[in-house]
């Protein structure tokens, strides 16, 4: 089973860890190596991996592939919540996006250019839309949201006129099904909004005026941020990523789907975010934390598929590794965690709250 | 305002008034179906095949000149209850709906009972334990089309084939009961057996995403013959086999149950081998239990829908006819 691609694989991984010890992302990463590890070591097949018709071929990059759409929804939904909101409506605008595509490319005979900035622009005027309801009158954002998260699926069937649409544009389908350097499109263009995003708020002031906002937006406002302004682009980034994770899940089936494209992808993006150690209430936010969180969603869908977990059951191992990993971020559970084992050597908690686990 | 309030008051009463007087003469020339009025309650347009199902019976009331009181509830059983109650104060000779959910109705149906207007449930029953409570129930047997499907499938592969599954919303009666069926008749074949199981909840992607996870088994070899609920999941599951680079229709036996354009254009292009009908064009039968109803004539308690098996050979031929 262990082959040379493996070890460094593993290798990667174990340095990654190392590296990451003292930091946030150090517990999803934890999380995700052990739901792998376990893989390795009980699930046939899983770490297979060849080369096929010119790209690499198996399991691990199904996942790459279809955690794509959650990573990217996920980019946005971190910023979103770091100022003190959530966007749900994403998996609407998800949808909206692939009608418009699909309606554009394939009805309209538009090009795949024109299609895609036509899809953007309707996800970012619905993103604008959110960031006038919450910043601009003030709205609070599960409702002001939720709106849209209702309201928006109904205009992805209408503008599919309740059918699926299908389309071929070779370009189109490319984004999902295409690969580059032999990894799946997809990841490309998260690794390209990840490294945009992490530029535009770490590089610049962006990223600190956000958690301020999301820690206290009163003081903030009289510290001379303007609030108002930081929440709104925030709720447009989040829907310029679903409109993009839109793209992506239109692509993969070739078709829009308004009933079903991004259905609960709100959920699963919030968890994502929530598993990568960015808090509910706003305040300090971890990128590449959303994106492990939303590899582990990914990676736990996966393999109760490969490991053949009836659709019934599949929901409660699920829901005992989130639980597990929120845990695991607590300190305070952490603690109560190393307070029943035995006490090997007080240098080393992590040992014992790692046994824990 | 006072004045639009005292105009709605009389249009109300007018209205009423109105059905009171074509009811009156109904019971007086009985089997005028002619004139006949019906209330019907959809449950929603959350899909292709309820859209080509709402269609189907507003052409074919047009097309008898039946009077057709149509209203959509929106996947809500309370919408769907206040649509009831209006069909009984305009006195509708018959009341026909969709039941969004399967229990609660007894109150609002015993009202219509009293009121003395038959009831015909089309495409969803409903958990009464009085069955006087309606007339009839036109729908699909979800079980019987699980049956077709293994029973074509056990014709075209001699009894011998490795069956994947995809399996619909888990809970969900088209899955449970196609499941069932499927399984029934594939019983008596010992050499038919299903190794993989899993459901795709009857989308298109999680269709894909599943077969491509199958495929990636180790056993993934030796699977023949791919089931799918419905056709959306197995066009998905046919892109994953193309990007595997095998394929469909060819190297895995493909059969699926609903019917779809999409299942015909992918039959006549090869990559599909067979899908079981779910018809949704109920307005003909529909219709004709109205018309059996108002004359007084005996209309079955259960009313199956017509449908059929299309393979490979008739799907081009059917093609064109396909609406939905």
């Amino acid at each position: 089973m262990l082959n040379a691609a493996n070890i460094l694989f593993w290798a990667v991984l174990a340095a990654l860890l190392f590296f990451a010890r003292r930091q946030r992302i150090f517990w999803p990463l934890l999380a995700l190596t052990l739901l792998l590890l376990f893989n390795q070591l009980f699930t046939p097949g899983f770490f297979n991996l060849e080369l096929r018709e010119g790209h690499l071929y198996g399991t691990r990059i199904d996942i790459l592939k279809h955690g794509g759409t959650v990573m990217l929804v996920a980019l946005g939904m971190t910023l979103v919540i770091a100022t003190g909101g959530v966007d749900l409506s994403v998996g609407a605008v998800m949808a909206v996006a692939g009608a418009v595509l699909a309606q554009a490319a394939a009805v309209h005979q538009q090009s795949a250019g024109v299609a895609m900035l036509l899809a953007l622009v309707v996800s970012l005027g619905l993103g604008a839309w959110n960031g006038l309801l919450v910043a601009g009158i003030g709205i609070q954002p599960i409702v002001a949201t939720l709106i849209l998260m209702v309201a928006g699926r109904g205009i992805a069937q209408l503008i599919t006129e309740g059918q699926i649409i299908n389309f071929t544009n070779p370009a189109l389908v490319y984004i999902a099904n295409g690969y580059f350097l032999g990894l799946p499109f997809a990841c490309t263009l998260v690794l390209v909004l990840l490294a945009a995003t992490y530029a535009l708020t770490r590089a610049t002031a962006l990223g600190l005026f956000i958690e301020s906002v999301g820690d206290n937006d009163v003081a903030s406002r009289y510290a001379g941020v303007n609030a108002r302004f930081v929440k709104f682009t925030a709720y447009v980034f989040a829907g310029f990523c679903a409109g993009l994770a839109g793209l992506v899940a239109a692509s993969d089936i070739k078709s829009a789907d308004a009933n079903h494209a991004g259905l609960y992808a709100e959920l699963d993006a919030i968890l994502a975010v929530v598993i990568g150690g960015t808090a509910l209430t706003g305040g300090r936010f971890y990128l590449l934390g959303s994106i492990v969180g939303a590899f582990l969603i990914q990676t736990l869908t996966t393999t109760m598929y490969a490991r053949n977990v009836s659709a019934d059951i599949a929901p409660v191992p699920k829901a005992l590794v989130v639980i597990a990993v929120c845990l695991l971020q607590s300190e305070k559970a952490r603690r109560c965690f190393t307070r029943f084992l035995p006490r090997k050597s007080p240098a080393a908690p992590t040992a014992n709250a790692k046994a824990g686990s | 305002m006072k004045k639009f309030i005292v105009l709605g008051a009389t249009l109300l009463l007018a209205l009423s008034g109105c059905g009171k007087k074509e009811g009156g003469g109904e019971t007086a020339a009985p089997g005028g179906a002619k004139s006949a009025t019906v209330g019907f309650s959809q449950i929603g347009a959350e899909s292709a095949w309820r859209t080509a199902n709402t269609q189907s019976i507003k052409d074919e009331a047009q097309k008898r000149g039946i009077k057709l009181i149509f209203s959509d509830a929106q996947q809500k059983q309370e919408n769907q209850i206040k649509a009831l109650r209006s069909f009984i104060a305009q006195n509708v000779d018959v009341i026909a709906f969709s039941p969004v959910v399967e229990t609660g109705w007894e109150p609002v149906l015993q009202e219509i009972k009293q009121a003395g207007i038959p009831v015909i449930l089309t495409d969803r029953a409903v958990d009464v334990s009085d069955p006087s409570l309606y007339a009839t129930f036109i729908g699909s047997d979800f079980v019987e089309e699980g049956r077709r499907a293994g029973k074509w499938l056990a014709e075209k592969t001699g009894g011998k084939a490795q069956i994947a599954e995809l399996v619909g919303t888990p809970g969900s009666a088209p899955a449970v009961d196609r499941k069932k069926g499927f399984e029934e008749a594939i019983a008596k074949y010992p050499d038919m057996k299903i190794i993989k199981s899993q459901s795709g909840d009857f989308t298109r992607a999680k269709g894909k995403e599943v077969m491509e996870s199958f495929l990636k088994a180790p056993d993934a070899k030796q699977i023949t013959v791919l089931f799918a609920h419905n056709d959306d999941m197995a066009l998905g599951a046919i892109q994953a086999m193309e990007e595997a680079g095998l394929k469909p229709g060819v190297d895995i036996t493909i059969v699926s149950i609903d019917g779809v354009k999409g299942a015909f254009e992918a039959m006549a292009a090869g990559k599909l081998n067979c899908t079981v009908e779910c018809n949704p064009m109920i307005g003909p039968q529909l219709f004709d239990a109205v018309e059996g109803i108002i004359g007084k004539k005996d209309v079955p308690k259960r009313i199956v829908v017509q449908e059929g098996v299309f393979d490979q050979s008739k799907a081009a031929a059917e093609l064109p006819n396909r609406k939905y």
